[in-house]
């Protein structure tokens, strides 16, 4: 008998008699696409946990407000970026397959992302073309995370409808923080310390 | 022999830490004498009962979200073998291979030898209760493998020798000036100059564990959720230390107990908004990362996912225990716990302390290995209040009770007390002559063991001269 | 309203005072109190400790007690919690469905004395007279079982001559828990210490409670510290009036 048999036979003969149903679940709760995407509570959230926000007014500004957080410092971005995002001040490294090492090494990363909860001031990455590989936003010690408006969704409900479970995702609130000492948050582990969300108006 | 095999079973002692070495009386009056983990207990439970309660206050359908987590994982519970193939297949199209371990002995078993398939001689993980409960890394390290613990509080347990005393933050029991003294005793390459200032305790953690990170190729991770559905398996932390093992390494094992599986990828949103605010109070926790089998080109190539019985099908075999493979592990039961504030973690003896634990541990060992357990609670149901899966612990507590070996003298006093109270002629008599601190001198002070344990610290009342009922009859 | 008294064995046993004061109330109140004298124990001592069988006959002989009256008071959240969760359950699980369903009946007509005199007799203020500072310490059961929420401060807030103070952490278990506090002694004192610490931080003359067992625990705490703090009985703090104080 393999482990597989034996360990669904136990469940089975636990189970019993007890009908396969699905039991009615009470979905009462805030259903997603209920709740309106609030910019402004998007930025209460995200700063309340010491991320840092510019709201630009076009995107145009987008250049500036990166060339203000990292001008002079070495930068990775994924493939996919708008270049236009990124200021002549800034040594961008595209990552083409760089190692964890390469990296490491740089200063900052831009990046775009997929979706934003405005109740829970959590950012999404999906991986994709303008986020790039999910090392890229972890390794180095600041994130540029440029946001659309029409990315932000009221509820962790709404967000859920609007990513695809098939790409890997990062949920991010906040630069990396613990919790681990006397229960008090302290941010600054080992993910980015400085989170930089900069939201542009839809495209 | 098929029938015999396939019969629920319980945790199987000597391997994993689900039992402890004393009864919880005992392990509770030593702790209870420390007043320094009392002092640290209760200014992080207190710290962490107030935040919670804030964000909770937050959520207007928090109720609702209570009522269909727990409805979820119900379901779940009554499907289980079917969403455990779903979710296999899943993971297999997706690229991952799924292997299953009866029991704490097999799930280190298959862990050892994938490691070893890599050629690798040190891991990475991320906490994980599940790992923490087969005792993973004694059998890693028992085949020449080291495991380096890369969550805070986990690393702070690690390098100080010492046992987990909380499901989510497991150095609970140690305050920043004894952290501050582990780091500089065992940490190579400390600064030492370090302080107990938090942010500069986190900043040493980044500094030690950087290289580990960059360089480790296998990585052990738990999960929090696994989704049928899809196959999709999520991890909720907050360091950035879950992110660097289930990106940056080549490959990634993740040993997870049965019980965590839930059907869809909507029923995710429920647990999502559930956990952070019940667990560290936060109204999301600063990282969660969701992966589907294998991605190509970004993070591990080869991806494992170990599924854990160890005593978890004798849980679902009892229909009233079964609610207690709900659990979410978010710890908000410890924090709201008058036992738990004032005996710490470790007087539970199993990696699950607190009002869960008290209710999971003896299930998985099968009461008799943890009979004391039940008993760790005054029912007062604050538990209960805080679950955000709404497990009814109390009932639970009480429940396990009627399951445990009594003491013969107990079992007789108890039943001669029902024969009595059910004949209310020798019920008054006994009362009559009940007068029990006159028996036993003044204020109880002289009765016998276990009454002896009341009478140490509080008196008895005095006897009225006359019982409700007497006065009733003369009225 | 004829009301049948359910004593419950403790104060029937060491606590006749909370049970003669629930009498005495109801009584002056207008209505008509009824003791059963068949009755004896709800079971839950054995229930908690372990032993649902024994509790079974307790059960059937409190259901077969209780159940020709329409209305049945307690000076006790636990008791009335032990008949209103734990009866039809223990029943059920003793696959004894025809107990159950009448438990169930029982347990639905079964009040604790402030859910008796705000919710079915619609009353908060009952005349009472009380000069003494006093705070009130909300048992678990009371609280979280039966959630009586802010009842039995709204009665005490219509007592005359009563200065009631806030009990800090008032939420917090004293410890008691029936077999806790004798197989768990150690741990059971000392959330009996930070209880009593409240209790004296008020500087209340009087700690009152709706349940006789968790003021057993916590006076039993203050008479050992020689704290001159009295623990009272809800039910003798609303029975009292100026004519009862008077004669002292």
């Amino acid at each position: 008998m393999t482990a597989r048999d034996l360990v669904l036979g136990r469940i089975r003969a636990a189970l019993g008699d007890t009908p396969a149903v699905p039991a009615e679940v009470p979905r009462g709760y805030r259903p997603a696409g209920s709740g309106a995407a609030d910019l402004d509570l998007l930025v209460h959230r995200l700063a309340d946990y010491r991320a840092t926000v510019h709201r630009c007014a076009e995107e145009g500004e987008v250049a500036q407000v990166v060339h203000r957080i990292l001008g002079g410092r070495r930068v990775v971005i994924p493939p996919g970026l708008p270049p236009h995002w990124l200021p002549d001040t800034v040594t961008a490294v595209t990552d083409e397959n760089l190692t964890a090492d390469q990296i490491a090494a740089v200063d900052g990363v831009v990046t775009a992302a997929a979706v934003a909860v405005a109740e829970t001031g959590t950012i999404i990455l999906d991986a994709g073309p303008d986020q790039g590989r999910r090392m890229i936003s972890l390794l180095p010690d600041v994130h540029v995370c440029v946001l659309r408006t029409d990315q932000v969704v009221a509820g962790v409900s709404s967000a859920l409808a609007r990513v695809d479970p098939r790409r890997p995702l990062t949920w991010i609130s906040g630069p990396s923080a613990t919790s681990d000492i006397e229960l008090n948050r302290v941010e600054g582990v080992h993910g980015p310390r400085h989170l930089h969300v900069v939201t542009v108006p839809r495209a | 022999m098929r029938t015999f095999l396939g019969m629920p079973a319980t945790a199987p002692p000597g391997v994993g830490h689900l039992r402890g070495e004393e009864p919880f009386p005992a392990a509770a009056r030593r702790a209870l004498g420390d007043a320094q983990l009392r002092r640290n207990l209760r200014h992080a439970t207190t710290t962490i009962r107030t935040k919670s309660g804030a964000v909770i206050g937050e959520v207007p359908d928090w109720q609702q979200l209570r009522a269909a987590g727990r409805a979820i994982k119900a379901d779940a519970m009554a499907r289980l073998p079917e969403l455990l193939e779903q979710l296999e297949a899943a993971v297999a199209a997706a690229g991952g291979t799924v292997h299953w371990a009866a029991d704490a002995a097999e799930a280190n078993r298959i862990v050892t030898e994938l490691v070893r398939a890599t050629g690798a001689d040190r891991v990475m993980k991320v906490k994980s209760m599940a790992t923490q409960e087969i005792g993973l890394n004694e059998a890693l390290e028992a085949a020449g493998i080291e495991p380096v613990e890369t969550d805070l509080a986990e690393l702070i347990v690690q390098l100080g020798h010492d046992r987990p005393s909380h499901i989510l933050v497991p150095a609970i029991h140690r305050n920043r000036a004894e952290i501050r003294e582990i780091f500089l005793r065992e940490m190579p390459g400390v600064d030492p100059d370090l302080t107990d200032d938090p942010p500069a305790l986190a900043a040493a953690a980044r500094r030690h564990l950087r290289q580990t990170f960059l360089s480790t190729r296998v990585a052990v991770s738990g999960a929090n959720f696994a989704i049928a559905e899809t196959g999709t398996l999520a991890v909720v932390e907050s360091e950035g230390n879950g992110r660097m093992c289930l990106t940056l390494p080549d490959t990634l094992i993740t040993v997870m107990g049965i019980e965590k599986v839930i059907p869809t990828w909507d029923d995710l949103g429920v647990f999502l908004q559930l956990l952070p605010r019940a667990s560290t109070g936060e109204r999301m926790n600063p990282y969660t990362s969701m992966w589907t089998g294998v991605t190509p080109g970004d993070g591990p190539q080869q991806v494992h996912l170990v599924l854990l019985d160890n005593g978890r099908s004798a849980v679902l075999a009892d229909q009233v225990g079964r609610q207690a493979l709900h659990c979410i592990r978010c710890s908000a039961c410890l924090n709201v716990c008058p036992v738990y504030e004032r005996t710490g973690g470790h007087a539970y003896g199993s990696v699950y302390p607190g009002p869960i634990g008290a209710v999971l541990s003896p299930q998985l060992t099968g009461v008799a290995d943890n009979a004391s357990l039940p008993y760790a609670s005054s029912l007062c149901g604050a538990c209960y209040d805080a679950c955000p899966v709404m497990i009814n612990i109390p009932e639970l507590l009480v429940h396990l009770r009627a399951q445990a070996p009594h003491p013969k003298s107990e079992a007789a006093a108890m039943a001669a007390a029902a024969y009595t109270m059910d004949h209310p002629a020798l019920y008054a008599a006994a009362q009559r002559a009940a007068k029990l601190s006159k028996l036993s001198g003044p204020r109880g002070r002289g009765l016998p063991p276990p009454l002896s344990g009341w009478a140490a610290s509080r008196d008895l009342p005095e006897p009225p001269s006359q019982t409700f009922r007497q006065w009733w009859a003369e009225r | 309203m004829r009301i049948a008294l359910f004593v419950t064995c403790l104060a029937d046993t060491l606590y006749p005072e909370a049970a003669k004061a629930t009498v005495r109330l109801l009584e002056r109140l207008g209505h008509e109190v009824d003791f059963p004298a068949d009755q004896t124990c709800c079971g839950q001592m054995h229930v908690n400790t372990g032993y649902p069988d024994d509790a079974l006959r307790l059960v059937r002989r409190h259901v077969r007690v209780f159940a020709p009256y329409d209305v049945v008071v307690a000076p006790s959240g636990s008791c009335v919690g032990s008949v209103r969760h734990q009866h039809a359950m223990g029943a059920r699980r003793a696959g004894d469905e025809r107990l159950a369903s009448r438990a169930e009946e029982v347990g639905r007509r079964t009040y604790e004395l402030s859910e008796l005199l705000v919710d079915v007799l619609g009353v908060t203020d009952v005349g009472a007279y009380y000069p003494h500072r006093v705070t009130y310490h909300p048992t678990c059961h009371s609280l979280r079982m039966l959630r009586v929420g802010d009842r039995p401060l709204r009665l005490l807030r219509a007592v005359r001559g009563l200065d009631l103070v806030e009990l800090p952490q008032a939420e917090q278990c004293c410890g008691f828990g029936g077999t806790f506090a004798v197989k768990n002694a150690d741990t059971s004192t000392a959330m009996l210490a930070d209880k009593l610490r409240h209790v004296l931080d008020t500087r209340a003359d009087v700690c009152t409670a709706g349940d006789a067992s968790c003021l057993m625990h916590i006076g039993g705490g203050l008479s050992r510290l020689r704290a001159g703090v009295r623990t009272v009985h809800l039910a003798e703090i609303l029975a009292s009036t100026e004519t009862i104080a008077a004669r002292g």
